[in-house]
């Protein structure tokens, strides 16, 4: 019995072809190397059986003239598997495709969110800082409410909102009439808050 | 009673098969799927304690399925460890559908979780993971886990929303990848040998070179150790897990890194007895268990949080797997069963926060200690439990390993009897924070209490009762999450049966001889 280089060969070029395929990020390709990666697997199971090309089972009176049957049975088993999962992972495929139009293997979106986050620890944040979809209820500490019906509340002792907003529409108008738009601004002086505009 | 053990065996098996095959049939009647699901699982429960009632009495026994001789045919094998296994696994599965029955009922037609699909997927993932506890052999193992995972790729990309594709992508291309690996060892087992049945491998292996051995054990530990999670080869599991439905994320979380775990036990017990990777196992421990629950904390999403804190503990068990010695096999089988049944509660728990609050992201999470007291007490208490506050299971289960550790000595044990109690601070840092953002401080302004609700302009007032009626929890769901609870109690109130059985399992299993024999019997095994 002479061991044959081919199978080994062929093995081999088959995993490092599959390994590379599944490292991309096109899901498609990661299939593909899964099939690669797949079949280099059913050779590897052939191969345990024996010298290739002899007969499973023949009633021979050498023992070492037959090929060992069960690893042909286990290589069975194993294309089943490998086909069945393969029509799973092709129609996730295609589902991501019709979702996202795009086939690629995508980042975790809260994954890189709390890779980037600034701060560490979430109680040591400032609110004010932060995107007002990530503020708490709360800062753990005080009880806030909402003003009941008939309530005064306290005048706020924040900048005046409404006020800054004006002088900003004002200073805005300015730079429109500095750069020669005259459409912009109406007869009666009034500038024209682009806001409103849009 | 030999016999019985014998009809028992395959039916946890055969059982979940026929269901499955049975739910596809009724797949346009919900009300008899649900009825013959639960009918199903509750027999497989009620056969898997009878199993482990007569493995502890009678030990090892193996069934030769179809009646073929023992080296050529597929032979189950139970003995304690599995058995036990079986019990806590179907116990898991059961009352995990009731929790998805319970979800189901109450969001009818609506439900993100198709009925007609989930029940059979269900069944046969059931299947899956005890046809991997019982394999006597390396390609039925290898069989089982296909099984299981085919079952469990389609429930975590359940109605096939965006979300759920990004994720189950990366979990089956690494499930594929972990797959491969472990056909490619069986591969070269079987080339080396001969063989794939279990107890001729124990046998066989031995005698080969030291080399090829070392290979073949780190090829499939590998295999093993993607399916558990272990460090180097864990970073699928939090971006996977958390997008699925709740009770899939509950019985994914419990069950399936631990089917990887009772296969890493196998291998490191039976196929190879030398310890030869222990040392590598042991550091691989002390940094899942450090590295996961750093990443616990970082958080804010519990489910993601959960998450990791799972990856974390898989580190204990390993610990107690690659300390080699019957104590550190006994903490290990006791912490799996103790993990099992304490991370699915927990996720069951956050799949009631997330129906009640709305989200698992604690930023946004509020006062749900006081909006639902029942809620706060259920996630509660098998919080504690995992971090290991004394009286409860998860304080008796790391209490075993540092004693296994510590009764081993020498510096590796030492560093990781100390990373193992630095885990567990942590994890009660991570859940901590958990309680006391989402159920602890005031709830948001925006949804404020109800006592508020009735002082409130009216403007907006129908809308957010309406919310508030939605947001009630169905009952089957919560009286689901409350047996878990009792049952991770039970495990407390009864350690010391528990332990017992892990400690007799963790015996046989470095003995080997009772394995050996209940598949060759008394003769010379060659």
């Amino acid at each position: 019995m002479i061991p044959t280089v081919v199978l080994p060969v062929i093995i081999g070029g088959l995993y490092a072809a599959g390994v590379y395929l599944l490292l991309d990020r096109s899901l498609t390709r990661v299939l593909l190397g899964f099939l690669l990666l797949g079949n280099a697997t059913n050779v590897l199971i052939l191969s345990a059986g024996g010298v290739a090309g002899l007969a499973p089972i023949l009633p021979v009176d050498d023992v070492g003239d037959i090929n060992d049957p069960l690893p042909q049975a286990l290589v069975l088993t194993a294309i089943v598997i490998t086909f069945g999962i393969s029509a799973f992972v092709l129609a996730m495929i295609y589902r991501s495709w019709r979702l996202v139009r795009d086939e690629v293997v995508q980042d975790d979106a809260e994954d890189l969110r709390v890779a980037t986050r600034e701060e560490v620890d979430a109680d040591e944040r400032d609110p004010e800082d932060m995107p007002l979809a990530d503020r708490g209820p709360g800062d753990g500490f005080t009880v806030e409410r909402e003003p009941l019906v008939g309530e005064v509340t306290p005048p706020s002792d924040d900048v005046d909102l409404e006020l800054a907003r004006a002088e900003a529409a004002e200073n805005e108008s300015a730079e429109a009439r500095a750069a020669g738009d005259p459409d912009r601004t109406p007869a009666g002086g009034r500038p024209v808050d682009r806001e409103e505009e849009h | 009673m030999e016999d019985l053990i014998r009809v028992l065996t395959p039916l946890p098996v055969l059982l979940p098969l026929l269901g499955a095959a049975g739910a596809l049939l009724v797949g346009r009647h919900p009300h008899t799927q649900r009825v013959l699901s639960v009918v199903v699982l509750s027999g497989v429960l009620a056969v898997s304690v009878a199993l482990l009632v007569l493995a502890d009495d009678q030990g090892a026994t193996s069934v030769s399925v179809g009646g073929w001789p023992v080296p050529l045919g597929i032979v189950l094998v139970v003995d304690r460890l599995s058995a036990l296994m079986l019990v806590v696994a179907n116990t898991v599965t059961l009352g995990v559908l009731v929790f998805a029955v319970g979800q189901g009922m109450a969001d009818g037609e609506e439900t993100d979780t198709p009925l007609s699909i989930f029940h059979p997927t269900y069944l046969i993932l059931v299947a899956g993971v005890s046809n991997a506890f019982l394999a006597g052999d390396l390609f039925n193992l290898y069989v089982g886990f296909e099984v299981l995972l085919a079952a469990s790729y389609v429930l975590l990309t359940l109605g096939g929303t965006a979300g759920r594709i990004r994720a189950g992508i990366t979990y089956v291309v690494v499930s594929l990848m972990s797959s491969l690996v472990f056909l490619a060892a069986i591969a070269l087992v079987y080339a080396a040998t001969g063989t794939v049945n279990m107890a001729q491998l124990a046998v066989r292996l031995g005698e080969l070179p030291a080399g090829t051995q070392l290979l073949l054990q780190s090829m499939l530990l590998v295999a093993f150790g993607i399916k558990a999670a272990v460090f180097p080869l864990s970073a699928w599991l939090p971006d996977s897990y958390p997008t699925a439905p709740a009770p899939v994320t509950a019985v994914f979380a419990g069950l399936l890194t631990k089917v990887g775990v009772y296969a890493i036990i196998r291998t490191n017990t039976l196929l190879f007895p030398d310890g030869a990777l222990d040392d590598v196992l042991l550091w691989a421990a002390l940094a899942t268990m450090v590295i996961g629950i750093l990443g616990a904390v970082a958080q804010t999403d519990i489910k993601r949080m959960l998450s990791f804190t799972l990856v974390s503990h898989i580190g204990y068990m390993v610990f107690g797997i690659a300390l080699g010695t019957a104590a550190g096999l006994a903490g290990a089988v006791f912490y799996v069963v103790h993990h099992i049944a304490i991370q699915t509660t927990l996720f069951l728990a956050t799949g009631l926060v997330e129906r009640r609050g709305g989200t698992t992201n604690t930023e946004k999470l509020g006062g749900l200690a006081k909006a639902s007291p029942l809620l706060a007490i259920l996630f509660f208490v098998p919080a504690m439990n995992l971090a290991g506050i004394p009286p409860l299971s998860g304080f008796i289960g790391k209490l075993g390993l540092i004693e296994a550790g510590v009764a081993l000595g020498g510096a590796g044990p030492y560093v990781l009897v100390g990373g193992a109690v630095v885990t567990s601070l942590l994890t009660l840092v991570a859940v901590a924070r958990v309680w006391g953002r989402a159920f602890w401080r005031p709830r948001a302004v925006d949804t404020a209490d109800e006592d508020l609700e009735a002082t409130r302009p009216a403007a907006g007032t129908s809308a957010t009762t309406a919310q508030l009626q939605e947001n009630r929890l169905p009952r089957l769901m919560v009286a689901a999450t409350a047996g878990f609870v009792v049952v991770t109690l039970a495990l407390t109130v009864f350690g010391g049966v528990l332990y017992g059985v892990a400690d007799r399992a963790a015996v046989d299993l470095l003995d080997r001889t009772p394995y050996l024999e209940s598949v060759f019997g008394l003769e010379v095994i060659r």
